[in-house]
Formats: C-alpha cells, structure tokens, sequence
C-alpha cells in the first residue's frame, strides 16, 4: 500500500517530482524538505537576470500563477534531512522530527566547492543560491573590481552580467582554453575571445595561490607571480553533491547517489538531479549531470516509477541538454563530447560567433552545438536521439 | 484543454517540440507556432512533458 511518499531536496527535481506524483494520481501524504527557507524557485535566472538587476529576486519562484495548495504538500523548509533509516523507512531531519514513507524520492542536489586552504571573509562569494545572489548582487551595488575564479558556464555567465552593469571584470582559469573540455579547444578559443572582446580581463593557464585581504577580500594572487586587486571575488570552480547525509544509510555513494536505470538507489528509494548517478539508456554511461532539463527528466521519471513499482518501471534515456546565455549568445549543448571528439562546423562559423556544429567519435555523431541556431538544435536532438550514424548526421537524415 | 504560450518569454530552447510534436513547432520565421490550441486529450501526456520541460515557463494549459 502506497500511502506516504517523501521527497528530500526541495528545488527543481524536487518540485517536478511533486508536481508528477499529483499528476499521476498519488493522493496519499507527500512530503517536500528543503534545508533553504524559500520556496522552490529557479535557478538559472540567478547569473543573469538576477545579477544584472533585470528581475528582483522573487520573480525566480516558481508556481507564481498556481500556488502550492492544489499540491497539498506537507512542505517542511529551512530543515535539513540528516539521515536515513531505510529499514524503519524514515527520515530524520535537523529540527528532531521524522517524516515516514513508503517510497523515498532524493533531490538534494550540489553545492558550491569552495577555494581549499582558504578562509573565508567579507567579499568572498560564490554563487549556488537565491540568497548567494542576493548577496552578490548587493556587493556589485558598489562598483567593486570583480575577480572571478573559475571560465565555467556559472563564472562566464557572471562575468557577462558584471559587464552588462560596466564593471571591470578579471577572471582566473587554470586550463589553457576555457570550457575546452567540455565542448572542445576550438569553441572555447571562441568563447574566450568573445569576453575579451566584451572587455573581460580573461587570465588562463594560471591557478589562484591565495586571496589577498584580512577580513575582506583585497585582492587575488596567482601562480605567475602577478596580482589582482579585486573588491569581490566569485568562486565558481564547480560542485560537490550533497550526500553526506547519506554516509552510512546503505546508499551507494561514488560522486552522488548511484542509480540503476530506472532511478532506484536502493528497493522504494529513488534519486534524481544533481546529487544522483542515473544509468542512462541513450549512450550507457551514468555520470552525475548538473544540468536543469536534466533534474526535470528524472524527476519526472522517479516519480512516475515509485509510483509504478519495479515490475513496471521504465528505463531512464535521455540526450543530456544543457545552455549558457552570455552577452547576446545563446550557447546550446546536446549530447556529451570528449576532448578528442572531432567538431565540425556544419553551418555558421567562428568568426560570427554563429554557428551548428556537431562532434564525431568513430563513426557516430555524439553532440550537437548551437550558438543562436535554435531551430537547428531541433533537429540534431532528434538525430542524436536515434544515434544516428556520423554520415547520417551531416546529411541530416535520421536513417542510419 | 487549450495551450497559452507567452512568446514574450519563450527562449526557444526547443523542448516542446521535441516533447509533443504535434503541438509546437519552430517555423521558418524562427517564432513558436501552437499548431494545435486545443489539442484532443490523447496529446495530454506530451503537453504536460512539454510544460514541465520549459525552461522559462513560457507554456501553460487552461483547462
């Protein structure tokens, strides 16, 4: 008997989870526990309309129209989950109280790593949450230089929005090329060169070796011996999955919560979003991904099979698809690349920073890249879909 | 059931069509089209796919 379904980790794959269950008839008790006082809200706006001054910060929430109570939610927030017990099926949360279930859904997500060996102090940020971007914002009210560790999409998408408000902006990379990766040296020569263009300070090859200040943030030092006065500094040198509270429950932990293919951590026990290593059908592999149409997708999917029982679950594929919008580019990423993938610009080119390109390894196509292409991507997410065949790809025709 | 799109804040991520073809499409004037505002209720599943997959929350249903 179905009765109690919890759900730990209230953002995105937390929300799209609740709103499946309800969808798919579940009327019993659920359970939303988030550890942030606020409601699920959205977290891409952070970077850019947030930072920029575009939108106040509550216009990230989401169910504005709907509200919450057509979910009846036992919606516990500003608690944190600190353990499982998955024989007693029960959770234990920070405040001393319990929540029961029959089936567990976890959506606890990432959380921001910070600098090692450095301690904190005043205008030393990072940017992860509603607050961290109330925070951020308030310090970029006082025309600071900005420092910005770390060329991923969080610390390129910064670096965009302190341009777009006119301050000066330095950012530190340690690799040669930025994002080179993830989506291949020849792109990440492209987005490098548009920040520069943008007015962007853009140091690579170097490593932070220490913060300068006391109490507050003076500065950054590098490994080539130069300094960076700097009022604010912007860690974004990546993630680290919250599953601490999961050491000792029994959950297979290695980098997130390891998941079988249809989202099931452990019997009743599903995981989904940043903190969870699905099996995925599509390419084979189980990486942890920290992509937003990525925690809808196996929310949608945990939900439907914790409702569904193993005996009907379905087997989690998808084409992993994430975006980055910097200056007035949209960047569009489908499928997975490897560093030695060979891209091919199919339309578009470099030089007007417009462009399709698609990656090859053997004879397959394994990802597409869209800088404001849309319409383009639409296609090769149906071709990537069916695994089409390298030769099928460039001749965009889905038979391989 | 009948489909709302604000275009105003539609960013062309291209979700729903992948979601429910028969729905949305992305037409040659580089806009999303509602190729069907009402859609019969055998679409539902895929519309609901396509609302919950907007990025920006651009597609709602009215019942």
């Amino acid at each position: 008997m179905l009765r109690r379904i919890a759900i730990v980790g209230a953002s995105l794959a937390g929300l799209r989870a609740a709103e499946t269950l309800r969808d798919r008839g579940f009327n019993g008790e659920l359970t939303l526990i988030g550890d942030e006082p606020h409601r699920p809200y959205d977290r891409p706006p952070l970077s850019k309309q947030v930072l920029q001054g575009a939108w106040e910060p509550e216009q990230t929430f989401f169910r504005k129209k709907d509200g919450y109570d057509a979910l009846a939610l036992d919606m516990r927030l500003g608690v944190r989950a600190v353990s499982v017990d998955l024989r007693a099926r029960r959770v234990a949360l920070a405040d001393g109280t319990f929540a029961d279930y029959d089936r567990l859904i976890i959506a606890t997500g990432a959380r921001v790593r910070t600098l090692p060996a450095i301690t904190p102090r005043a205008g030393l940020l990072g940017l992860r949450g509603l607050d961290d971007a109330i925070v951020l914002r308030r310090a970029l009210m006082d025309a600071p230089h900005v420092a910005i560790v770390g060329a991923g999409f969080i610390g390129l998408e910064v670096a965009a929005s302190c341009r777009a408000r006119g301050l000066p902006v330095t950012v530190i990379e340690t690799l040669p090329v930025p994002l080179s990766p993830i989506l291949g040296a020849t792109f990440g020569d492209m987005v490098a060169a548009m920040h520069r263009d943008h007015g962007v300070d853009l140091r690579t090859g170097v490593v932070v070796t220490d913060i300068l200040g006391e109490s507050r943030v003076g500065g950054v030092a590098l490994s080539d011996g130069s300094r960076i006065d700097a009022d604010v500094v912007v860690v974004g040198i990546g993630v680290t999955p919250n599953t601490e509270w999961l050491e000792g429950s029994g959950l297979t932990i290695d980098n997130g919560i390891v998941c079988n293919g249809s989202g099931e951590a452990a019997p009743d026990v599903y995981a989904a979003g940043d903190v969870a290593r699905v099996a995925n059908r599509w390419n084979g592999d189980s990486p942890r991904i920290e992509h937003w149409t990525n925690a809808v997708e196996q929310a949608v999917h945990a939900a439907e099979n914790a409702l569904a029982g193993p005996e009907a679950s379905t087997s989690f594929s998808s084409v992993p698809y994430f975006w980055s919008d910097q200056y007035d580019r949209k960047i569009q990423f489908i499928g997975t690349a490897r560093p030695h993938d060979e891209m091919v610009i199919v339309d578009g080119s470099l030089a007007d920073r417009r462009l399709t390109a698609l990656y090859r390894r053997d004879d397959r196509v394994v990802a597409c890249l869209a800088v404001n292409q849309p319409r383009a991507l639409i296609k090769y997410r149906k071709l990537l879909a069916a695994n089409a065949s390298w030769d099928a790809a460039l001749s965009g025709t889905a038979a391989s | 059931m009948k489909v709302v799109v604000d275009l105003s804040i539609c960013d062309l991520h291209g979700l729903c069509v992948e979601a429910a073809p028969e729905v949305f499409q992305i037409g040659d004037d580089g806009a999303l089209h509602v190729l069907i505002e009402v859609p019969p209720d055998g679409l539902r599943a895929k519309v609901d796919k396509a609302v919950r997959e907007c990025p920006t929350g651009a597609i709602s249903i009215e019942e």
